[in-house]
């Protein structure tokens, strides 16, 4: 990976006094990961250009992240990835470590160079960019810098395989040294927005350090900050280990939730839906509730603060949004009284299951889309035939609602694990089909601004047990 | 004055109760008499709870645990004796209670020793003497209340009334009735009789009784197991007894007690009992015999049981069925469920009790054979089979040869009654059989069966991590009756520039004493199971499912290849018509197949992580050097020594070259299923026969011969075959290997001739993966060539992925062993979700 800085301000060989870096020789540093080398390919009184390329040890950077911080993709990312080549937050390390004085603000040599701005250009050859050139714009246009990004295309050979996420970059405006590598520094990893190699809890710190004077000014500061500190999430190795060949559930998920959120939080979607679910588990008469696919649990939230609920049962399949909405609910710090009345569990909607009998209300929030249709039957007897609620409030999608939305799927769909959504039509059938195979009456309501052709973005279904 | 009591018979499994006094005796009798593991001790119990055996603050908590220890211990059939005071009623009551819960007899030992003794010994304790009057209390309430005990549930009463009694009395420990475990056949198990004599002398003599004889004898002695229902109906019900009760009299049969045994041993005891359903008759039948033998049929029906327990617990016979937690218990719960099957008073529209039907649930390890309800044709629903095919009704008799498995039939001669409800009219065990898996299947900690690793432990962890990926994304588990194991490469060789090489292939083999090896091109694909029915009625029939495809195309972790069913039925009804068109259906006798195969390109399945991973590195690295060597150069130029950084630069860009010419080896163009192709390496099961078990060579020739019939879209695997102590065959595989890989291949597998093959340590490897150079630039990374970090990789393990590789072998087996032997779904399921969670096992990824 590498990085190179240009000054065109004369005399551009300043430069080398500010980077402390003889321009006619090499610096050649160990930095832990790899072997760090600093080297002029250009050096007149025009135009002056450092590089900074850094030779990465892979199998040394792998062993590091064999541990538990790791999301693999397909297992074997920690081997063979993109990390000795792709820009990213072992360059901040090695510019941190090679250019440690100029970044402090000294320049013995030539102390009045240092608050001068110089024309600068900075290129780096392979930077990916999460978010693309529009992120990259975003983030570097308020600092004063033209950009230039060009993508870099997969493979030459495969050219219907589109670009790559990385870009060939060149960002050029007036700054000083200092501030210039400020912010490369602060930026490679928030563009990059991958594992860190050096997560620990003096990143605060250092990002006060290096973006104290810039970084609350600048518009996306909200993002820079929220990537930068993006500590690695729970190690949800295991399941990662399962993902199959490129397919990293907690990354796909993530992508997806995105573009689900990104449609819908325009319109508040997510709270008019939890109000409404509120509404009809009120209307059910409340008392003991199981909301399954209860993800990050912000229905249980509610369901925790509404005194006529008396117990909670939050299931979900994935250990990772439990574990999350143990956090998020801090089950550890409520009160005894509260607590007992709430217990999370694993557990799956095509699996019966004993610990569902006995509630009066089984709440489905954006859930069934998620099951292949094949598993329908198996699902209703789940729920209605096994566990068999004295209500079921169920909420999906409005397909039809769909042409609304601006960021929609390959598949049309939402949500990229939505493995089909219903029409009102269809919903109607299907929930009328299952009431009546259960015994169960059903009404339909729909959440939502009513579009007249379309109707509402989202419908729900509150069924109840005939006496 | 009463016998001195010298001997106490006591049922195992089962709880003993000792009552009596403080200073009764009762500790030291317990510790004489039984294992100290078997004892439960309310003492104990509170320290346990309460650091000390005299704290009476404590006594609730210590009965809760004496009581779910004890509760525990008859859950698992285990003999436990409390060693408590139980002088009151209610105490005992509870005891009673979950003893009966566990179906399970209960035997009182009394300590009725004089009060002054009690005291005397009491006062000798250094510790945690009771106080005087406590022990007269005691005293006199066991005596006053002891007389009840019969009534309160206790099955034997024994009182100890003196220190003689106490010193000298014997423990008898007896098994319950119907476990005969030790008992290993062979049997054959006869369906309802009804007093249908000629075709029961057919069905001896056609398995091979000597039927002259008296009593009718086995050469072989094969034995006899009579499902019950001897009687009513039929024509010759006292020659049936006849022929029966001397069998089991001089050993040569075993019989247990049917419904109509039961209500005529009531009619000869001269009870009131309604004279329907035939009973009438066997009484006519009856009179014309003499008193004596009409005794004699009612001292065999009073003694029949209600079950057997056979064969090392893997059989179990009872006349209407019984559900798993009942075999080997003795309670009249079971007997009632044994006799009659489990009812809750509702009707069938002919009148007939409706039963649960236990063996759609039926998930046990013992096969349970049984009788009493008519049905067309004996068939096996989840390891459960009827064998009442109506004789009486003019259907026929019908015989369960075991352990063979293996069905024989006689046809009824006439109709001798006329059935109630037609015999095809029975319903069929109901649909949920097969789609109901419950949570409790799979979840938490596992220990999975085998019959090729014995037991495989699941823990919890790794469940949990396999739920998320079977309920999200696999396929219908109808479906999945397998999924393929993991695979160990082989040891690390310590030659020049390489990894692995296929001298320590066959190094292994040898060592493994294994000399014929068959070495099999190894396809850069994805890892498919072909599972498809002949056609969809075949689906539904053996899965239980249907879908447009008659089948299905999953990964390894069985989920589907294809989004679009339309693309899996069309790979599916090329491959069905070869097989047609080979004759495999037919010479399998078979309407389904699963196979193990590789699918190509890897780019079908693959896309994503080959552009996210490997195209991606291929293009930041590309980038990346080629600006480096540029600038590099440039510096160079100017006089910057660095000569030394470019030449190294070049060469780990000539690296990265190799590295993307590798993944490039890997993808081609697909559009749908145009462009795919299988390749298919083992027919793994068909109707009847686990087929992973013959020889690769079979599998190899019956799969070219359906290639030839679908050169589209089936792809070859090629092979060479090794005798290992054969230098030129190793020397020929080896070059074989070279040429392969350094074309571009992936490698090969190593297997055994014979895929299931063990030496004295055990399994051998089912295979050992040799992958080529250039390819491990995909596992290893572009740059694992370089001298120093091919010598880092040597150190690499291989223990744990070669005990995951057997682990999962193991269960993949016994997932197919189950699904032809029709198991339940759930006993399928269990050992299919056991390799996807095995494979959440921390093992390091590249092995």
């Amino acid at each position: 990976m590498l990085v190179s800085l240009t000054s065109t301000t004369p005399d551009a060989t300043d430069l080398g006094f500010l980077l402390h870096k003889h321009p006619d020789r090499v610096r050649s540093v160990d930095v832990g990961f790899g072997r760090a080398h600093v080297f002029y390919p250009e050096a007149t009184p025009d135009r002056c250009t450092a590089t900074l390329f850094v030779e990465v040890d892979s199998f040394a950077a792998s062993k590091r992240r064999s541990g538990r911080q790791s999301l693999h993709l397909g297992g074997l990312e920690p081997y063979v990835n993109d990390r000795p080549y792709a820009a990213s937050s072992m360059l901040s390390v090695a510019i941190g470590r090679l250019f440690r004085t100029a970044l402090a603000g000294t320049c013995d040599a030539r102390p009045e160079l240092v608050d001068r701005p110089l024309d600068l250009a900075v290129e780096l050859a392979a930077l990916g960019v999460r978010g693309g050139a529009d992120v990259l714009q975003r983030l570097f246009q308020p600092l004063g810098y033209d950009v230039e990004c060009a993508p870099i295309p997969l493979d030459t050979e495969f050219g219907d395989w589109g670009d790559s996420r990385y870009c060939s970059v060149r960002l050029a405006g007036r700054h000083t040294v200092r501030r210039t590598l400020e912010h490369l520094y602060v930026m490679l990893p928030v563009l990059d927005d991958r594992k860190h190699y050096w997560i620990g809890p003096d990143e605060v710190d250092k990002l006060m350090r290096r973006g104290g004077e810039w970084l609350a000014a600048h518009p996306e500061s909200e993002l820079i900050t929220r990537r930068y500190l993006r500590f690695g999430t729970l190690a949800r190795e295991a399941l990662a280990r399962l993902a199959e060949a490129g397919e990293d559930v907690d990354r796909a998920d993530r992508r997806h939730d995105d573009a689900e959120q990104a449609n819908e939080r325009r319109m508040n979607l997510r709270e008019l839906r939890l109000d409404a679910v509120m509404d009809a588990v009120r209307g059910a008469g409340a008392g003991r509730v199981a909301d399954l696919g209860c993800g990050e649990g912000r229905l249980l939230q509610r369901l925790i603060d509404e005194a006529a609920v008396t117990a909670i049962l939050g299931m979900d399949t994935s250990i990772g949004a439990l574990e999350r909405a143990e956090r998020r609910l801090g089950l550890d710090e409520m009160s005894e009284r509260r607590r007992e009345r709430v217990s999370l569990a694993q557990g799956s909607l095509t699996y019966t299951d004993e610990r569902l009998r006995g509630f009066d209300v089984v709440t489905l929030v954006e859930v069934v889309e998620h099951l292949d249709p094949e598993r329908l039957d198996v699902f209703a007897d789940v729920v209605f035939g096994r566990a068999a609620p004295a209500a079921v409030v169920l909420t999906t999608p409005n397909r039809e609602y769909n042409v609304s939305f601006e960021h929609l799927g390959q598949s049309g769909l939402r949500h990229g694990d939505h493995r089909f959504e219903w029409t009102r039509g269809e919903f109607t059938a299907w929930a009328r089909g299952v009431g009546g195979r259960y015994g169960y009456g059903c009404e339909i309501s729909g959440i939502g601004p009513d579009d007249p052709q379309c109707g509402p973005p989202t419908q729900m279904a509150v069924f109840r047990r005939a006496p | 004055m009463r016998p001195t009591l010298t001997e106490i018979e006591i049922a195992e499994p089962g709880l003993v109760v000792l009552c009596g006094a403080s200073g009764s005796g009762k500790s030291t009798f317990a510790r004489r008499h039984f294992a100290s593991t078997e004892v439960v001790s309310s003492d104990q119990c509170r320290a346990m709870v309460g650091d000390d055996e005299t704290d009476q603050t404590v006594t609730a908590e210590a009965f809760d645990l004496l009581h779910t220890i004890v509760r525990k211990r008859l859950e698992i059939g285990r003999l436990t004796v409390v060693d408590a005071t139980n002088a009151k009623t209610p105490d005992r009551k509870a005891l009673v209670e979950i003893a009966r819960r566990a179906d399970l007899m209960v035997t009182a030992i009394v300590f009725d020793l004089p009060l002054a003794w009690c005291v005397e010994r009491n006062s000798s304790r250094d510790d945690r003497q009771t106080p005087r009057h406590a022990i007269k209390r005691q005293h006199e309430t066991l005596r006053r209340n002891a007389r009840r005990l019969r009534k309160e549930g206790f099955a034997r009463v024994h009182t100890i009334g003196t220190a003689d009694e106490l010193d000298s009395v014997r423990i008898v420990r007896s098994r319950l009735w119907c476990d005969r475990r030790d008992d290993v056949g062979p049997f054959d198990i006869i369906g309802d009789v009804h007093g249908c004599h000629t075709e029961l002398v057919e069905m001896l003599d056609r398995l091979g009784y000597d039927v002259a004889a008296r009593p009718v004898t086995h050469p072989d002695n094969r034995r006899a197991v009579f499902v019950g229902d001897l009687v009513d109906r039929g024509p010759g019900v006292a020659e049936v007894l006849e022929v029966v009760m001397s069998m089991v009299d001089s050993g040569s049969a075993l019989c247990i007690a049917g419904n109509h045994e039961n209500k005529l041993g009531r009619a000869l005891a001269g009870r009131q009992v309604q004279m329907t359903h035939g009973l009438a008759e066997s009484l006519v039948q009856l009179e014309q015999r003499s008193a004596a033998f009409r005794d004699q049929v009612a001292v065999f029906v009073d003694g029949l049981i209600s079950h057997y327990v056979l064969d090392g617990g893997r059989l179990v016979v009872a006349h209407a069925g019984l559900p798993e937690r009942y075999h080997g218990r003795a309670s009249a719960r079971v007997r009632d469920i044994a006799l009659y099957g489990d009812t809750d008073g509702e009707s069938d529209e002919y009148g007939l009790p409706v039963r649960y039907p236990w063996a759609a649930d039926y998930r046990g390890d013992a096969a349970v054979v049984y009788g009493h309800t008519p049905v067309m044709a004996a068939e096996w629903v989840n390891n459960t089979i009827c064998v009442d095919t109506g004789a009486v009704f003019g259907g026929e008799l019908t015989a369960l040869r075991w352990p063979e498995r293996e069905l024989v039939s006689v046809q009824a001669a006439e109709v001798y009654y006329e059935p109630v409800r037609p015999l095809d009219a029975e319903p069929h065990a109901d649909d949920r059989a097969h789609t109901a898996l419950d949570i409790s299947d799979v979840a938490g900690k596992h220990i999975v069966d085998t019959s090729l690793a014995g037991r495989v432990t699941i823990e919890a962890e790794q469940s949990s991590a396999a739920l998320e990926v079977m309920s999200r994304f696999a396929v219908d588990p109808r479906w999945l009756a397998y999924l393929p194991p993991t695979m160990a490469p082989v040891a690390t060789s310590t030659r020049d520039g390489y990894l692995e090489h296929p001298d320590e292939a066959f190094a292994y083999f040898e060592r493994a004493g294994v000399r014929e090896v068959v070495c099999q091109e190894k396809h850069m694909g994805s890892r498919a199971v072909v599972v498809m029915a002949r056609d969809v009625g075949a689906a539904e029939a053996r899965f239980g499912i249907a879908n447009e495809a008659g089948g299905v195309i999953v990964t390894r972790t069985g989920r589907a290849f294809f989004a679009e069913s339309a693309a899996t039925a069309s790979l599916l009804a090329r491959l069905r018509a070869a097989a047609e068109r080979t004759g495999l259906w037919d010479r399998l006798g078979t309407d389904w197949l699963v196979l193990d195969a590789e699918l190509l390109p890897w780019s079908a399945k693959g896309a994503e992580l080959i552009q996210d991973l490997y195209a991606s590195t291929g293009a930041a690295g590309t980038a990346a050097l080629s600006t480096a060597s540029k600038l590099i150069a440039a510096a160079a130029g100017r006089g910057v020594a660095l000569d030394e950084l470019a030449a190294r630069t070049d060469e780990r860009a000539s690296h990265l070259g190799s590295f993307i010419d590798a993944y490039r080896q890997y993808c081609w163009d697909t559009d749908g299923v145009e462009g795919v192709e299988i390749a298919p390496f083992q027919i793994l099961a068909a109707h009847g026969e686990v087929l992973a078990r013959r020889p690769h060579a079979w599998h190899l020739d019956e799969i070219d011969a359906l290639i030839a019939e679908a050169p589209d879209v089936l792809c070859r695997t090629d092979r060479r075959h090794v005798t290992i102590d054969d230098a030129a065959s190793i020397a020929d595989v080896t070059d074989w290997w070279h040429s392969m890989t350094e074309r571009g291949g992936e490698g090969m597998v190593a297997k055994p001739a014979d895929p299931v093959t063990f030496n004295d340590k055990g399994l051998v490897l089912p295979g050992v993966k040799c992958r080529g150079r250039e390819y491990l630039r995909l596992i290893y990374g572009a740059e694992y060539l370089a001298p120093e970090n091919l010598q880092q990789l040597r150190q690499r393990s291989l223990k744990r992925k070669s005990s995951l590789a057997r682990r999962e072998f193991a269960l993949g087996i016994e997932a197919l062993d189950r699904f032809v032997a029709n198991e339940h779904l759930s006993r399928v399921h269990q050992c299919v979700f056991a390799v996807l969670a095995l494979e959440s096992e921390p093992v390091d990824p590249r092995l």
